[in-house]
């Protein structure tokens, strides 16, 4: 019963642009899908490897301008030696934003994994704190404040196979959905994998994962590395998507709303920041009409709260749960 | 003829200033750091609302000063009492109920927290940027080639005052005893009489408070906005790791050093890289010496 929850979920979404022609609604899923697949690789970190990194934001941003960079060019003057790109297929923007925010998270993973627990957060904070700033300066590459505009879209297939362009909505939404799945089979393999076992044995007890062989540092960089890379492809499918970035995709809260994503659908489940990204991908939608962007914040802060207090463990365990319970015929006691 | 005094001179009487200023941010940067240090070394709480509390003094300056027409000075103590009374009341209500739980899970009541306080100010203030308006004139204390505002020799010296208060209450108070003890050995402390939720909140309130100070203090100094508190948040984590945590002579010289990085990178690299001192620093200090400069022990005082 349970497996057949995320097929079913799959050929849902597979089918729903057929009936739900609203344009509107389409970029909102099509932005939600984009933040649930940062927020699945920032479950890897928190859910799986239990370290909270709050910068994850800067992979995806990092991602984000890497890919632009590499689809519209650019000309930089490093050390009075001038560096000249000229525009690549915005299929290779993709793939090097993978490589390089999989290649922040190994920086900042040997450089943050040293030391944990509270190092480790104020670093990635600091981390992308740091990348805003370098984006928001460096104005002859980022154009700083003033965006990058005109990425093109991305271009699926090749010259000998003919191609399509990803302008309008819908073929963006399937490219979303298509890339969830991917990254949705990736991750599971990947937490059953001995990989996985280790990074959770670390997640459960450091000391006695320790002793009995498990690499420390070894695992939670390559977590890092992965949970990056992943981050880095949402940022890319973002640029190419919304056509338009500046230094804001830095922002703490975007990467407030990944963290949100995680612990309301449930940290270190595979389907908890799918549930928890379609909650609050969908409630603003809801609370636009109503409330105002601040106000609409400080729901988020106290829901924030709330969760941490009400259901610590977030929904998809709840759900799991009760379940069991009814499977059994009885409601199961539950964890407070 | 004008002649351009010789450029020797001119980089002397640069170096000074920068100087001076890096004094006068370092002062009210170690309150924030030692406010921070202070939680986390007690508490075990990476508190995230620390830049809000700070936000929150400069906008009590604007509450008292500018709207309710309160004399600046005794605008500064009432600015302090207000975050002592919104620490205590974050303590009581969001964290006392959570006190066994982990360090993560109060890591994310307090960014909750946060968020909710920023965007809380947004709607009670407006994005609009507000000033505090002061009783000092344009003219400045010259001394020699270097000249400070009346405004900023004013904030060193409350911050200096400060400074020495705190470590007045931690060294030779019976509160202060307390708190060491608990710092120390929070279970032992509590077998010996102290009453350690008490010491919690009074020291989430005492740490709230010197966040408020430092932004009863800067407000005036550059304009109050709800966006104030996230750069103040990240230069208290970046004191607090270079004095290392829980350290609190640790983060009054982290104070002063953050302070005079950013002088320095603001004025001989380039200035918008000024926020970003903070975060080198982080990440020299975590490759050289992981633990804090001046880390001796973990002990507070």
């Amino acid at each position: 019963m349970k497996r057949l929850f995320p097929v079913a979920a799959l050929a849902f979404f597979m089918l729903l642009p057929l009936w739900m022609k609203d344009q509107y609604y389409l970029n909102e899923l099509i932005v939600t899908g984009i933040f649930i697949i940062a927020a699945m690789s920032l479950n890897l970190l928190l859910g799986y490897a239990g370290q909270l990194s709050l910068g994850h934001a800067a992979f995806f941003g990092i991602g984000a301008y890497v890919s632009a960079l590499t689809s519209l060019g650019f000309t930089v003057t490093i050390f009075g030696f001038e560096v000249t790109h000229d525009p690549w297929p915005p299929f290779v923007g993709l793939l090097f934003a993978i490589i390089a925010s999989g290649l922040c998270g190994y920086l900042i993973g040997k450089l943050a994994f040293r030391v944990r627990g509270a190092y480790f957060v104020i670093v990635t904070i600091s981390f992308a704190e740091v990348v805003r700033l370098v984006a928001l300066n460096w104005v002859e590459l980022t154009n700083g404040p003033l965006a990058l505009s005109n990425i093109p879209p991305i271009t699926l297939g090749f010259d000998w196979t003919g191609s399509i362009t990803l302008w309008g909505k819908i073929g963006n939404y399937y490219l979303v959905l298509a890339v969830i799945a991917l990254a949705y089979v990736v991750i599971r393999q990947l937490v059953k994998s001995p990989f996985g076992r280790a990074m959770i044995a670390l997640r459960e007890n450091e000391t006695l994962a320790l002793s009995v062989g498990v690499g420390v540092t070894k695992y939670l960089v390559l977590a890092a590395v992965m949970s990056g890379a992943i981050a880095g492809a949402a940022g890319s499918l973002y640029a190419h998507y919304i056509l338009i970035i500046d230094p804001m995709i830095f922002m703490f809260l975007n990467t407030v709303i990944m963290v949100i994503m995680v612990i309301s659908g449930g940290k270190g489940t595979l389907a908890g920041p799918l549930v928890g990204g379609l909650v609050f991908g969908i409630a603003p939608v809801i609370l636009r009409a109503y409330v105002r962007p601040e106000a609409q914040w400080i729901l988020y802060g106290a829901l924030m709260i709330l969760i941490v207090y009400v259901l610590p463990d977030g929904i998809v365990p709840a759900i799991g749960r009760w379940f069991d319970g009814v499977a059994e015929g009885k409601p199961r006691e539950t964890r407070s | 003829l004008d002649c351009p005094p010789p450029l020797k001179t001119t980089l002397v009487t640069q170096l000074l200033q920068h100087l001076a200023n890096a004094a006068i941010m370092g002062g009210t940067y170690a309150l924030l750091g030692i406010g921070l240090t202070l939680i986390f070394g007690i508490m075990r709480i990476v508190n995230f609302t620390h830049g809000e509390l700070y936000a929150f003094g400069a906008y009590m300056m604007v509450l008292f000063v500018a709207r309710a027409g309160v004399n600046f000075y005794l605008a500064i103590p009432l600015a302090i009492v207000a975050g002592v009374a919104l620490g205590a009341a974050i303590e009581l209500v969001l964290l006392r109920p959570k006190r066994d739980a982990d360090i993560d899970t109060t890591m994310l009541i307090m960014i909750g927290a946060w968020i909710v306080m920023q965007n809380t100010e947004v709607l009670i203030w407006g994005s609009v940027a507000k000033s505090v308006p002061t009783p000092f004139g344009n003219a400045p204390l010259v001394l020699g080639p270097v000249s400070i505002s009346w405004l900023r020799v004013v904030v060193l010296g409350v911050a200096l005052l400060l400074i020495g208060g705190i470590y007045f209450l931690i060294q030779r108070t019976r509160l202060g005893k307390a708190m060491r003890a608990t710092f120390q050995d929070s279970a032992t402390a509590a077998l010996m009489g102290v009453q350690v939720n008490r010491i919690y909140t009074m020291t989430f309130a005492i740490g709230s408070g010197l966040a408020a100070a430092a932004g009863a203090l800067l407000g005036p100094v550059f304009v109050v906005t709800p966006n104030m508190g996230d750069p103040a948040s990240l230069k208290a984590f970046a004191i607090v790791i270079l004095g290392g945590l829980g350290n609190i002579t640790g983060a009054t010289i982290g104070g002063f050093i953050l302070a005079l990085a950013e002088e320095i990178g603001a004025g001989y690299v380039s200035s918008g890289y000024r926020d970003a001192m903070g975060f080198v620093i982080i990440i020299l200090v975590l490759l050289i010496k992981p633990t804090g400069l001046f880390a001796r022990s973990e002990r507070v005082g």
